[in-house]
């Protein structure tokens, strides 16, 4: 399986949250210091059903429903992995990562470097983000920014079945702290996988589509936003190029920067905010890295700066759109 | 509740009961209506219904003047309705429309309402802990004599910044009870799983009044909840209120199957025999203070009330989308 493909390739189709539940049933059945723990997802297999199946196939003592206690099962995780544990928290909603703040950014992220090298935390955090949910200001965020803005993090926002498995697959196998956001809205879409084992290593970008005119880096939920603008681009006689980074960090410069530098423009599409966000990171990278290549000033699209909105219609104004995606590069275009 | 003397005093006990199952009505009928609108797909996002569980907030909040403050959870109907929110604001709120109580932005898990002390409802468990605290805190310093009641699942309990809080209200001796639903599941798990060791001993430790109570008997929850909350007012400090009671729908309206965290029979167990609302219709007319034809009229004078209120907010308008930025200010 070659990286940096346009198609993932695979023998079968599984939905996201499907590919999800496999890599973490095959890592369970590889690795007898995996275990899974947060909020219902024993029984219940979390609200969104993503890990059904996990208890009846690990039982209770690998799959365990912790208390409503985001920061004191997060800092038990860490405290596990250090001491020969590979523990994966399930944070139910990204907004809640909020509570975990002091574990991962003063704890889990510092120890290793702290210690002169000598601790390690092999955890992941899996948590979710984005919004259309119709749930609100404290249920909707895309808040993986906060967690990139640190040392000591590596976070992961997987946009398709495929990568979604090799991902995680490498995350748990890692020796580090690795934050891994999921978008809600994605759980049921479906695409190939392989049934093969396999793993998507962190730091390897991977070009969606191909195009000539223009390079759209998009980012988990805004990477079929940017695949369905880049269809009516087409039509047209734009040709867009879909890059996806894959993993916020490490992150790979390389492929974004050798991408702008062919199609001469760029737009970068995240659901998180613009202020101090992924997006303004990305756009640096390619400013910089491209400069003399780039014939329009690099764009930036994210959540608009507004707590999320309940009411619908004010809700689907805050996110990019296939249609604002396409006026956008029309104008970036001249055309 | 049974010597009754002086008959001045006995209409206005009689009129507090009456008003109370009159609460009571209007919160089970609300709700049923919030499930009718899901059911029919009106109503967008998440609905956790609070049937079952509505002697807690109408005993609670019928201790309290309108200008004390609550606090509320993303069960929050039953405790906006029973501090004095007005349904059809409600409505138009869960609908997402201009003329809800947050201008559609907030939706059904955070109506809040100055005008009736509603601070808010929070969608995070255990989220307005503090903002309680903080109330009752103002309290104390403006003097104003108000209390704050910070309403909680029994999911709350595991969250480290309701013991802070109750740390912090004790040293500071304020005027602030948690009063803590039990409804026996957090979202799909039994408390019994999540939660060690004893529950009041948790508010005791840190020298907090603490009781609990049977949270589907309304004149019990409304005796106690008046003590502490007296208690409160006159400066004696902080309470905690365990109310323990159950809820008769899903965690939320699209929680169907349920067999795998909580049987058939228990749940019909508590709705045929400890219902809150037809025990104490039942006993309401053993005290010769209503009788079933009464009862019955407060039952669909409500659910037509509850009707007229959807209608108003179905034919209201959405926000203008140009407002989507309205009260950002930073
Ligand atoms: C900090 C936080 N963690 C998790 C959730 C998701 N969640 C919403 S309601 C709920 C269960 C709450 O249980 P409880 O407090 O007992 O209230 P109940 O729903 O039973 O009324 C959970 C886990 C949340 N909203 N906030």
């Amino acid at each position: 399986m070659p990286e940096n493909s346009v198609q993932a390739q695979g023998d079968r189709e599984l939905t996201f949250a499907q590919a999800i539940r496999e890599a973490l049933a095959e890592e369970m059945r590889r690795d007898a210091t995996v275990c899974i723990m947060g909020e219902d997802v024993a029984e219940a297999g979390t609200p969104f059903k993503v890990l059904s199946g996990l208890l009846e196939e690990f039982g209770k003592d690998r799959v365990l429903d912790t208390p409503i206690s985001e920061a004191g099962f997060t800092g038990l995780a860490v405290g596990a992995a250090m001491t020969g544990m590979r523990p994966v928290v399930d944070i139910m909603f990204g907004d809640f990562i909020t509570l975990t703040m002091d574990q991962m950014v003063n704890q889990a992220a510092k120890v290793h470097y702290m210690s002169g090298g000598k601790w390690r935390v092999p955890m992941v955090m899996r948590t979710t983000m984005g919004a259309t949910r119709r749930s609100a200001a404290q249920h909707s965020q895309s808040l993986h920014a906060w967690y990139c803005h640190v040392p000591g993090l590596k976070v992961i926002l997987p946009s398709t079945p495929y990568d979604a498995k090799g991902l995680l697959k490498a995350a748990i196998r890692d020796e580090n702290p690795v934050v891994f956001f999921e978008d809600k809205m994605m759980y049921k879409v479906k695409g190939p996988v392989p049934s093969s084992d396999y793993t998507v290593p962190l730091g390897v970008a991977d070009i969606k589509r191909v195009g000539e005119d223009i390079t759209l880096v998009a980012t988990s939920s805004m990477v079929q936003v940017a695949l369905g603008a880049a269809t009516l681009l087409e039509e047209i006689g734009i040709s867009a190029e879909v890059v996806d980074p894959r993993t916020m960090w490490p992150l790979d410069e390389k492929t974004l920067i050798d991408s702008a530098k062919k199609t001469s423009r760029a737009i970068i599409l995240d659901e998180g905010y613009e202020r101090y966000g992924v997006t303004a990171e990305l756009a640096s990278v390619i400013a910089t890295g491209a400069f003399y290549d780039l014939d329009a000033p690099v764009k930036r699209m994210g959540a608009m700066h507004v707590p999320i909105p309940f009411s619908p219609p004010l809700e689907d104004v805050t996110v990019p759109t296939e249609q604002t995606v396409f006026e956008a590069v029309r104008v970036l275009c001249g055309r | 509740m049974t010597t009754i003397t002086q008959p001045k005093e006995a209409s206005a006990k009689v009129e507090l009961w009456l008003r109370m199952y009159r609460q009571m009505v209007a919160i089970r009928q609300f709700e049923a209506q919030v499930n009718e609108l899901y059911t029919r797909a009106l109503m967008p996002g998440l609905a956790h219904l609070y049937i079952g569980e509505e002697a807690v907030a109408v005993g609670v909040c019928e201790a309290l003047e309108r200008t004390d403050y609550i606090t509320s959870t993303h069960r929050g109907h039953g405790h906006c309705l029973a501090k004095g929110a007005s349904p059809d604001k409600m409505f138009a709120e869960l609908l997402g429309k201009k003329a809800g109580y947050c201008k559609g932005k907030g939706g059904s898990m955070h109506i809040a309402d100055p005008a009736t002390g509603n601070l808010g409802a929070n969608a995070i468990v255990c989220g307005s802990a503090g903002i309680a605290t903080g109330a009752a805190f103002s309290a104390r310093q403006l003097k104003n004599g108000r209390v704050a009641v910070c309403f909680i699942g029994e999911g709350a309990l595991g969250q480290g910044v309701l013991y802070e809080v109750m740390n912090l209200a004790q040293l500071f001796k304020l005027p602030v009870i948690y009063v803590c639903e039990n409804n026996l599941y957090t979202e799909y798990t039994h408390y019994s799983e999540t939660t060690a060791g004893d529950i009041l001993m948790r508010a005791t430790a840190f020298g907090l009044e603490a009781a609990s109570v049977d949270g589907q008997d309304v004149l019990a929850v409304h005796g106690i909840a008046e003590r502490l909350v007296d208690r409160a007012r006159r400066g004696n400090g902080p309470a905690f209120l365990l109310c323990n009671t159950y809820r008769y729908h899903g965690h939320h309206v699209g929680d169907i199957n349920r067999e795998y965290y909580r049987s058939k029979q228990e749940e019909q167990m508590w709705k045929t025999e400890r219902d809150p609302i037809a025990n104490f219709g039942k006993w309401l007319v053993e005290q010769n203070a209503a009788d079933p034809t009464s009862l019955a009229q407060v039952q669909s004078e409500l659910e037509l009330e509850m009707k007229a209120a959807v209608d108003f907010a179905i034919a209201a308008p959405y926000p203008g989308v140009d407002e989507v930025a309205e009260d950002v200010y930073a």
